[in-house]
């Protein structure tokens, strides 16, 4: 027992896992706010009355949130950057960092999207009323009345959307950056001995990064909902 | 458009009309400039060549590649869908015991394979099963995406089962327990069919996810649609295309099945006390997972 402990502890001296995970976490970072902008965007191109901005969101959701992520991240390097030469960075890893950014907001923005959507359903039409019945115009009345209620109905599902952005960041690895799933494998490949070991440091990182959001995003939806 | 548009917009007017024709155009004409740099790009590089596109419309491409492809991903994504709603009875039940220490194994079980990446579960059982002699080693790369998805997508159907006997009115369980049937019978034989019954559409939703995530077994090499159309692609020298066309069969399937799930949630409605709609509980974003 304690020679697998010794064994499993010469791991981390071997293996930077904690840097690992650290590319993830960034990973997380950046994709976070790029999906947040362009799902807001596309958010808004889907409620507002003007039919051509609206159909091109729908066709952004309905394609993105259609696609297997995998294929989002292979396409962007082998397709775009390998066969179109597009580089978003001289440096051979930053470039493979970047693309998988641009991979993972393009994919999770659409969900961003449908959550802020969501929570704009959540406002009833009453709200909007009212709003106009006091004399409020369409700007005031966006941001006083329906947003704040909307963006609060929109907590949970945005949570949600960053519980698995932040899970889905592993993937990646297909697209060449070298994250934890990746340094995992080649754990595994090099000490067979200790496999168990090695998937469990890496599963109860994801528990420690995922479970505090979950419990972050519910105890905020308690707190901040409308009661109606 | 009928009621996200009422509770932001008013009923237009003459002027706001005319400007939503403006806005309008200038959305169509933008549509059209993303489209021309986009194609742009592509012409430029040679990716518009008929050579690059008109193998992909060969029965070679399809009988070799893409429809056995395609099959391997929806045997494994059949074989998980069976195994994770097993799975997620299994577990979605134990939660609801009325055992306390049965509950709080199974809430622990669910909530550690929602937590953990599918990719990293389908890694370990990849490595893990092929060194253990349990499978053959050809096999597992089939097995380590099953297992991979068995699990995450089993405790989601957990969670669905558990919330969607919490959703049931109240009365149906208090209905259950006055005519004298035991807590665990009401259970089964008057709450869960109708949860059952009332999840079905975010079941359907579910398979959506579990046939997107299939496409992480490329990373462990299991050949389903995406690996073998880039196998396809690396020989032609079409990779992009290729690509292209795998996506959109997984958008075309996966396009019809939330078609279906949308049509269940509205059939159903009229044969259970819960709710249907796959977009409402807490797991209403889940599948933004691979």
């Amino acid at each position: 027992m304690s020679d697998y402990l010794t064994d499993f502890a010469s791991l981390f001296e071997q293996y930077d896992v904690l840097a690992a995970f650290w590319v993830n976490l960034q990973l997380t970072f950046w994709a976070a706010i790029g999906s947040a902008v362009l799902g807001a965007l596309v958010a808004l191109m889907r409620i507002s009355p003007i039919a051509s901005l609206r159909l091109l969101g729908t066709g952004y959701v309905n394609l993105f949130r259609n696609t297997p992520l995998t294929i989002i991240l292979v396409f962007v390097v082998l397709g775009v950057w390998s066969q179109l030469g597009v580089s978003l960075s001289s440096d051979f890893n930053q470039n493979f960092f970047n693309w998988a950014v641009v991979g993972l907001s393009l994919y999770h923005a659409a969900f961003v999207c449908e959550a802020i959507r969501s929570g704009v359903n959540t406002v009833p039409v009453g709200q909007a009323e009212a709003a106009r019945a006091i004399g409020l115009s369409f700007l005031p009345a966006a941001r006083l009345i329906v947003f704040p209620q909307a963006l609060r109905g929109a907590i949970t599902p945005l949570g949600n959307t960053l519980i698995a952005l932040t899970k889905n960041t592993t993937v990646a690895a297909a697209a060449s950056v070298a994250e934890i799933s990746s340094l995992m494998k080649t754990m595994i490949e090099f000490r067979p001995d200790v496999i168990i070991a090695i998937f469990l440091v890496v599963a109860l990182g994801f528990v420690l990064i995922v479970v505090p959001v979950g419990l972050l995003t519910t105890w905020a939806s308690r707190k901040l909902a409308v009661k109606r | 458009m009928a009621k996200t548009q009422n509770v932001l917009f008013d009923v237009q007017g003459p002027r706001a009309r005319r400007v939503t024709t403006v806005l309008n155009v200038v959305g169509v004409l933008l549509a059209a400039a993303l489209a021309w740099v986009v194609l742009g790009k592509l012409a430029e590089q040679g990716q518009l060549d008929a050579a690059k596109w008109s193998p992909l419309f060969t029965a070679r491409t399809w009988e070799n590649f893409l429809l056995p492809g395609l099959w391997d991903t929806v045997r494994a994504a059949l074989l998980a869908v069976v195994l994770s709603i097993g799975f997620g009875l299994l577990f979605g039940l134990g939660r609801l015991s009325q055992q306390a220490p049965v509950r709080f194994v199974c809430t622990v079980v669910v909530e550690f394979f929602r937590a953990v990446p599918v990719l990293v579960m389908m890694i370990f059982f990849y490595l893990g099963l092929g060194r253990s002699g349990l499978v053959e080693s050809t096999n597992a790369p089939f097995w380590a995406v099953v297992l991979g998805l068995m699990f995450y997508n089993g405790a989601v159907i957990a969670e669905l089962i558990r919330s969607g006997v919490h959703q049931l009115p109240k009365g149906q369980r208090e209905a259950g327990l006055v005519i004298g049937l035991t807590p665990s019978r009401s259970l089964r034989m008057i709450e869960l069919p109708q949860a059952l019954t009332a999840m079905l559409p975010s079941l359907v939703s579910q398979f959506v996810v579990i046939l997107k995530d299939t496409a992480l077994g490329y990373i462990i090499t299991y050949p389903e649609l995406l690996a073998s159309g880039r196998r396809l692609g690396a020989g032609d020298g079409n990779i992009l295309q290729v690509l292209l066309l795998v996506a959109l069969v997984f958008v075309l399937i996966n396009y019809l099945l939330t078609a279906l799930a949308a049509w269940l949630s509205r059939y159903l409605s009229f044969r259970t006390s819960g709710p249907t709609r796959a977009a409402e509980g807490p797991l209403a974003a889940e599948e933004a997972k691979a």
